[in-house]
């Protein structure tokens, strides 16, 4: 009895491991925790503040004045915080935004996914990824220098700020994420889908329209709602072409002032700091972030939705 | 005698084990998720011998097996009940390292997996995390010898192990295996991703590491656990059905269900 | 009357075939348009000269000095952080965190974070770095916020290489009576490291080409020397061009071009040393 115990206890220690060891693993573990939590952090940073600086702002203007005022002057006498010029101007980018990036955007994704050759990906692809990874800041240069003298001499009444040209600009950045999200998803699409419908004799243009674009429809939308999201926070293109001059207006020649703009012209001026004035630029990356939140919440519900079917 | 009584106690253990069973289960049940994979299981392992677990596809074999070695620990939702006994020792106890469990207990898998590196980078990665501080290149020799391989590798031994062929990287898994000197050996299904040369090799290679380890293996090849077991087990649905020497597995089964298995009538 | 029907049906698909052929070959037209107009008007001004001078207020004697040198202080300083920091978060959450509520809410936090606004981190940056640590117009503060921005991008990336790894490699190592820090460290991420590093350089590329966040912690648009310590004020290549793009005059709009196609030679150089450097890791590891 006495000897199998004292063997037990000796084969017991066996499996523990030495403490050195276990230190070191636990040590490296903890490093790597707080590099992830960074990331956390981060974001309760963003919320914190604005919360709190949007919070001052609010206790001198109201909420209701803020979100539905039509008259944004907070930096000259008489003082008027009503934001929705703001978001008028950058809803002016998005519609163009959209119109010229989201059927660009699919009609490139059908080609890659349905119709080119790999040979053809190849080299399509990586431009893509080019015209991606180009500054916002070109971009904006791009429609100031070229594509405002262009379309002034198409329509004489453009002006030489205008959202036109920034929304067309814009729309190109954000091209090849949308053909790039819409491709990974009529790509997901199930072959055995096609080769239904060519069995029954559609041609490639019926089954690209009529099978495979509809049942990616949830993984589109997706890849809109993204690029919308994208367009609501660009700020160089629209700085440099688009104007500085809040505006109620649908009309595309003339000059408006986004939201983003707004912060840029806040920063580069002389505003003081701490002042209701100063103040409105987090009033504004408040509504901004919110917006941007939601619509990149949407997209994510969207993307689920589509995998579900599929996966 | 020996002055030193420890070493006498532990001499006197080992004559108590010689022949003896080194890893039994008692009444284990292993569920992922709350399904049961595995139910009320209870089994020896005999020392120095090779031991087969046979039964169709999904019987939960896999499972028994890596329960051994602790590999389940990795399955998200997998509980274990019961115990698992290594030469008397619980190896799910409170005060169990699952990784130093697995430095006893090696494993060898279905398909070959040697690291995208050398071959002697392979064989040699396992005694040097672990702390090895001997000559490492006699380690690896010694390894890839008893895993009949350093014929083929001693000239090339810097070379990927990725430009070996199918058998060459079983049997470089197995050196690896081997490098960490463990007493018992699994094999998963270890000749089901292989050719029938590739799988005789390897089956000889069984019956000469027998004699320095002990070896259970998991086979759906039920020519593979006649020809080279000595006891099997067979399992349906997560149960043990029958567990004996592999002559009377065979030829006089006990349950109807195994005599419908062996010969053929489904599986 | 159904052959008739037939052949419109090969009209319209032909016809589809070309509209999607010619609408995807845009994007292309669009980027040698946009790079042809930026040489030709930049070009003439690209010398030696350009390279060497401090911004002035006279064109002719303007140059981009400054701004190169801040953008090489300000990516060296952001890689210094982001990349140790961006690698340990991804390889924590992938490979140590255990897949719980927690952790999928992580997740959602980060690819939410690689959604926001670049203004927002530069308000972000203000207020923490200017403001509460005090750093200022700094190279660091800028570097500080920059990593910010791009940490979810590299964390994304990084994940993403580490699930390319099959699984079978990690069972092996385990199976052999590794530790998990073990195993990752000596097989997870080497097999990773190809797609990591595109990852970063990804990161570094948006890095070098974000001007919001720089703007709204304060870097000054007229910096007339080079940086000589993180804590020093600076400016960068992407500011300058924003501020010669603001003014009316033509030559400075001359001069922005020509900052661009240093700017872009910079992207350029960064990303061709990327593919060689992962071209060589695929070659070592097959």
């Amino acid at each position: 009895m006495k000897n199998s115990a004292v063997c037990l206890t000796f084969d017991k220690n066996v499996f523990q491991r030495r403490n050195s060891k276990r230190w070191r693993e636990e040590f490296i573990k903890a490093g790597l925790f707080i590099c992830a939590s960074v990331s956390v952090l981060t974001t309760f940073a963003i919320v914190w503040i604005l919360v709190s600086e949007a919070g001052a702002f609010f206790q001198d203007v109201s909420v209701i004045d803020f979100l539905f005022g039509t008259q944004w002057t907070p930096l000259l006498e008489p003082r008027s915080f009503g934001v929705l010029p703001l978001v008028c101007g950058t809803l002016l980018i998005v519609v163009g935004t959209a119109l010229i990036a989201l059927p660009v955007g699919l009609a490139t994704a059908i080609y890659l996914s349905e119709y080119a050759s790999s040979n053809i990906r190849s080299i399509l692809k990586p431009i893509l990824e080019i015209l991606a990874g180009i500054p916002t800041v070109v971009y904006g240069y791009f429609a100031l220098t070229f594509i405002t003298p262009l379309l002034r001499e198409v329509f004489s009444e453009v002006q030489i700020f205008n959202a036109a040209s920034a929304s067309i600009v814009v729309g190109i950045m954000v091209l090849p994420m949308v053909a790039s999200l819409c491709d990974d998803t009529l790509r997901a699409v199930p072959d055995s889908l096609r080769q239904g419908a060519y069995a029954v004799g559609a041609t490639p243009c019926e089954v690209t329209l009529g099978v495979v674009v509809p049942s990616s429809l949830s993984g589109i939308m997706a890849a809109f709602v993204l690029a919308i999201s994208r367009a609501i926070g660009e700020t160089m293109a629209v700085t440099l072409a688009a104007g500085a001059s809040p505006n109620m207006t649908m009309d595309p020649f003339v000059a408006i002032q986004t939201m983003t703009a707004y912060i840029v012209q806040v920063s580069l001026g002389d505003t003081p700091a701490g002042g209701t004035a100063y103040q409105t630029i987090f009033a504004v990356s408040a509504l901004l972030f919110v917006i941007t939140l939601c619509m990149n919440i949407f997209s994510k519900i969207l993307l689920r939705r589509f995998r579900e079917v599929y996966e | 005698m020996n002055a030193n009584p420890i070493a006498n106690i532990l001499s006197e253990k080992k004559k108590e084990q010689e022949g003896k069973i080194v890893l039994e289960t008692r009444d284990i049940k292993i569920s992922y998720n709350g399904e049961p994979a595995v139910k009320n299981v209870s089994i020896s392992i005999p020392e120095h011998e090779i031991t087969a677990i046979i039964g169709p596809s999904g019987c939960g074999k896999s499972t028994l097996l890596r329960s051994f070695n602790r590999m389940n620990d990795f399955v998200p939702g997998a509980s274990l009940q019961g115990q698992v006994l290594y030469r008397g020792i619980d190896l799910y106890g409170k005060d169990v390292d699952p990784v130093e469990v697995r430095r006893k207990i090696g494993m060898v898998f279905q398909k070959p997996n040697p690291f995208p590196k050398s071959i002697f980078e392979n064989v040699a990665w396992g005694p040097l995390i672990n702390g090895y501080q001997k000559d490492i290149y006699e380690r690896v020799e010694k390894s890839l010898q008893a895993a009949a391989l350093w014929g083929e590798v001693k000239d090339r031994l810097n070379s990927s192990a990725m430009t070996l062929s199918g058998g060459q990287q079983q049997r470089l898994c197995i050196a690896r295996a081997l490098a960490m000197e463990p007493e018992i050996i699994l094999m998963d299904e270890p000749c089901s991703a292989l050719d029938p040369g590739s799988t005789a090799h390897i089956e000889d290679l069984m019956f000469e590491l027998k004699q320095k380890y002990t070896l259970v293996i998991v086979t759906h090849n039920m020519q593979q656990a006649s020809r080279v077991s000595k006891f099997t087990a067979f399992f349906d649905a997560g149960n043990l059905v029958e567990f004996g020497e592999t002559q009377n597995i065979f030829t006089r089964p006990k349950h109807n269900r195994t005599e419908d298995y062996v010969t053929g009538r489904f599986g | 009357m159904i052959s008739r029907n037939l052949t419109n049906r090969y009209f319209i698909a032909r016809t589809f075939h070309w509209f999607c052929f010619a609408v995807a070959w845009i994007g292309v037209l669009i980027l040698a348009i946009l790079l042809f107009h930026v040489t030709r008007e930049g070009i003439q001004w690209l010398d030696l000269q350009f390279l060497s001078d401090f911004p002035s207020r006279f064109p002719a004697k303007a140059g981009i000095h400054s701004a190169l040198f801040g953008t090489l202080w300000l990516i060296g300083l952001t890689a210094l952080f982001s990349v140790p920091i961006g690698i340990g978060s991804g390889i924590y959450l992938e490979e140590f965190a255990r897949k719980n509520r927690m952790s999928r809410f992580i997740d959602l936090n980060i690819s939410n974070l690689a959604g926001v606004p670049s203004i927002v981190y530069g308000m972000l940056g203000l207020v923490i770095f200017v403001r509460w640590f005090g750093l200022n117009q700094s190279v660091l503060a800028g570097s500080m916020t920059m990593n910010l921005l791009i940490l979810p991008v590299i964390i994304i990336s990084t994940r993403e290489a580490l699930r390319g790894v099959p699984n079978t490699i990690r069972q092996a190592a385990f199976a052999l009576g590794a530790t998990r820090w073990q195993t990752v460290y000596s097989h997870v991420l080497p097999a990773a490291l190809p797609g990591i590093l595109t990852g970063i350089i990804l990161a570094l590329s948006r890095a070098i080409g974000e001007t919001a966040p720089l703007i709204m912690i304060g870097a000054l648009t007229y910096v007339a020397f080079v940086p000589e310590g993180p804590m020093d004020d600076f400016t960068a290549l992407p500011i300058q061009i924003f501020n010669w793009a603001s003014r009316p005059q033509q030559e400075f709009h001359e001069l922005a071009a020509a900052g661009i196609l240093v700017l872009l030679f910079v992207l350029l150089l960064m990303n061709s040393i990327a593919v060689i450097i992962r071209h060589r890791l695929e070659k070592r590891s097959r």
